[in-house]
């Protein structure tokens, strides 16, 4: 039997960051992952985060991941891999999967940090190869480099479906379709609305029914639902697919809990079967703790700053913190958890959907609920969007109350700003002056801001607009510009490319179209 | 199909070409990608055929959870190929129920 | 052994269309399968489990959990939070035999 004060199960963002902040406080910690790699699933996160500053916010998943490894490392975490945790016994006893034998383990505390698994939808031919959950797609395409298709139906647009489509796209796949049950798109609409402008359709109360192919998928018949999600017949429509990507939802991973015999509780809001656990992640087992996706599915943000507010109590109950030290600690933490936890899509509103107005007052758009991009009418009830300047000039089209404010730190001139509630939207102060550096362009994580120069002479306009594709375009290059619905508006032509480090490839490109076109074209395709 | 080149991505983290082989087959893919992996980009989508319906069966989760993709890896029935790194000379073979071939 | 049939119900058992379709992917369990024990009385998740073995199989009911759950559920005409969750157990992942018998426990609880 080998003892260690702290026990934590996963080295994802939640069990890392716990034995970080365990680590600091001088505890004698161990990691146990049965994973290869440490970092659980956010080294296959390419896309930029969301929230303020200390969340790490415009900065990509897997940067964060290294952040978080080499703090680790630094301090000398230790974390075992391919280190599989198979069940919890009396007096914090566990049982270790190692290198062929079963190891047997004690710790003052146990954190679990499993995190989450994909839920599935049944449906005929779901067991056929070619039907992969979202996070398997993300697996293949990002960290093993395979496509894991070339034409994919995905189903479910909540973000996790939003952004695995995107990602899909910039591996070079096809994405025939998102479509998802529900009547209204489920993750953020600038999501939705970066796949929308390259011409991914999106279709709401669709469901798909079958998978067609016996050895594997050849193709995917969707059809729409009624009020009561059941199909309606004589609406199946056959789309040509050889991948069908699920994704609608993740549970809490929570069977350690279970079998530890912390006390359980069924809670929607949390995703599933979760241990019940008090304001310092504690289970009803005392000494067993909870952090991260396994004790109620949030983001990675979140996931790591609840790995260390629950590591500070643990350090606080065996002695490592003063109580003033903790409560320093955990005030701080409880701030950060209380900026990411508001707004439209909390998990205190998960499923409420009966938002007509933003905070402001400004009315949501029905189409980017419905379609995933917004008409230029709806839009135009947005001070951000719909303000007169000469020259260039930032033009937002974020919308909806969603915890992020990168935009304003990227703003050396003072034009963008969001304030203190950061699921407020950007606001555009008019006297101060737009260089067109691009810079809040690059940063938002949600890519719905653009510069606009209404006349840039002849009767033509430039839109610049963030771009994650390949190939690059290069000035001189003649094109079509797109609407936000990915539809051709008008020609266009490339004026202005601009890449630096500090935009991490996210580039900023300038196209020129006629002055008529300036509040529809959105998007590039090259002739 | 593989992705040579990627608006984010720099680089994936793979080892050298290595030759395994599948049902007898020789084919090659990276050390230390998945097994999984490097069938995939090698355009294989059938790992095993289930026990009682004998239905084919590939990739589900890619991350050890569902354990759809498993196979007979050196002999062993039921390795997880999604997190099981490939190594040179492998031999895998397509799993029918736990057997290496249809009863 | 006769099958003890615990339903109070008089009526047939109704098959439906898509009673052919896999729920549990591990062992192979249908709809029709979980809507029959159901019927023929199983009231909760770990009932089911044990009459079936829907999620025993290798993955441990990692993907089916909730899907049973609901079926159940729906059946019952009741709330998925009434049929509980089946009971974690070790080992909570895939163990060859091998490695299970490599056990560790030399050194006794000092």
């Amino acid at each position: 039997m080998k003892r260690h004060e702290l026990i934590i199960i996963g080295a994802g963002p939640a069990g890392l960051s716990a034995a970080i902040e365990a680590k600091k406080a001088g505890m004698d910690v161990i990691v146990f992952d049965e994973n290869q790699r440490p970092g659980g699933q956010l080294f296959k996160q390419i896309h930029k985060f969301f929230g303020s500053k200390e969340h790490h916010a415009k900065v990509r998943g897997f940067r964060i991941g290294q952040e978080l490894l080499k703090e680790a490392e630094d301090l000398g975490v230790k974390v075992e891999l391919n280190s599989t945790v198979m069940g919890i016994y009396e007096n914090k006893e566990v049982t270790v999967k190692q290198f062929g034998v079963v190891d047997h383990y004690k710790g003052d505390a146990i954190i679990i940090a499993t995190g989450a698994a994909e839920n599935m939808i049944p449906f005929k031919g779901w067991n056929v190869p070619g039907v992969i959950g979202a996070g398997a797609a993300q697996t293949m395409m990002n960290i093993q480099g395979v496509q894991p298709g070339s034409k994919i139906l995905m189903v479910g647009s909540g973000n996790v479906g939003l952004v695995v489509s995107l990602q899909l796209l910039q591996a070079g796949c096809e994405v025939a379709a998102i479509i998802d049950a529900a009547p209204r798109v489920g993750g953020y609409g600038v999501h939705a609305a970066k796949v929308a402008r390259t011409g991914v359709p999106l279709y709401m109360s669709h469901t798909v029914i079958e998978a067609k192919g016996t050895d594997r998928v050849t193709g995917a018949v969707i059809a729409e639902v009624d009020d009561h999600f059941q199909p309606i017949p004589g609406t199946e429509k056959e789309l040509d697919v050889d991948t069908i990507c699920i994704a609608v939802g993740l549970s809490p991973m929570s069977q350690l809990a279970s079998n530890a015999t912390c006390e359980m509780a069924l809670i929607p809001q949390k995703g599933g079967n979760v241990a019940i656990c008090d304001e310092h992640g504690e289970t009803s087992v005392k000494g067993i703790f909870c952090a991260g996706d396994v004790a109620g599915i949030e983001e990675a943000s979140s996931a790591m700053i609840q790995g260390r507010s629950v590591a500070d109590y643990v350090a606080k109950t065996l002695g490592y913190l003063t109580d003033d030290e903790f409560e320093e600690k955990y005030e701080f933490h409880q701030n950060a958890l209380g900026q990411l936890r508001q707004g439209m899509f909390a998990p205190k509103n998960k499923g409420r959907n009966d938002w007509t107005v933003t905070d402001e007052g400004f009315p949501i758009s029905k189409s980017l609920l419905r379609n995933g991009y917004m008409t230029v009418e709806e839009l135009e009830n947005f001070p951000a969007f719909n303000y007169k300047k000469e020259g260039i000039h930032p033009v937002i089209e974020c919308t909806q109350n969603i915890p992020c404010n990168p935009c304003q730190d990227a703003c050396k001139f003072g034009c963008i700003k969001v304030g203190a509630n950061i699921t407020l939207l950007p606001q555009i102060d008019v006297e101060k002056k737009c260089t067109g550096c691009g810079m809040c362009v690059a940063s938002c994580s949600g890519q719905a801001i653009f510069l606009v120069d209404d006349d840039i002479g002849d009767g033509y306009a430039s839109v610049a607009f963030p771009y994650e594709f390949l190939p690059v375009p290069n000035v001189g290059d003649k094109g079509t510009a797109l609407n936000r619905k990915g539809e051709p508006v008008c020609p266009a032509e490339i004026i202005k490319v601009q890449k630096a480090s500090v935009m991490d490839k996210t580039m900023v490109v300038t196209m020129k179209v006629k002055q008529a076109f300036v509040k529809d074209a959105r998007f590039y395709k090259a002739d | 199909m593989r992705i040579s080149q990627h608006p984010i991505i720099e680089g994936y983290n793979k080892g050298k070409e290595v030759t395994f082989s599948l049902d007898g087959k020789e084919l090659t893919g990276y050390e230390g990608e998945s097994i999984a992996a490097a069938l995939k980009a090698a355009g294989v989508m059938v790992h095993r055929y289930t026990a009682k319906q004998h239905k084919p069966r590939g990739i589900f989760c890619a991350i050890g959870r569902c354990t759809d993709c498993v196979m007979i890896v050196n002999g062993e029935p039921n390795v997880r190929t999604c997190i099981t790194p490939l190594e040179e000379g492998m031999v895998i073979q397509t799993q029918y129920g736990v057997e290496p071939k249809e009863d | 052994m006769a099958k003890v049939i615990r339903t109070a119900n008089k009526e047939p058992f109704v098959e439906k269309p898509d009673d052919d379709m896999i729920i549990c992917r591990c062992e192979e369990i249908t709809k029709g399968e979980i809507r029959k024990a159901v019927y023929e009385g199983m009231r909760t998740m770990n009932e089911v489990k044990r009459f079936l073995r829907s999620g025993m199989g290798l993955c441990q009911g990692q993907t089916c959990q909730k899907l049973v759950q609901g079926i159940i559920a729906s059946e019952l005409k009741t709330k998925p939070s009434e049929v509980g969750m089946i009971t974690g157990r070790a080992p909570v992942r895939p163990v060859d035999i091998n490695t299970f018998s490599n056990n560790i426990t030399d050194v006794k609880e000092d």
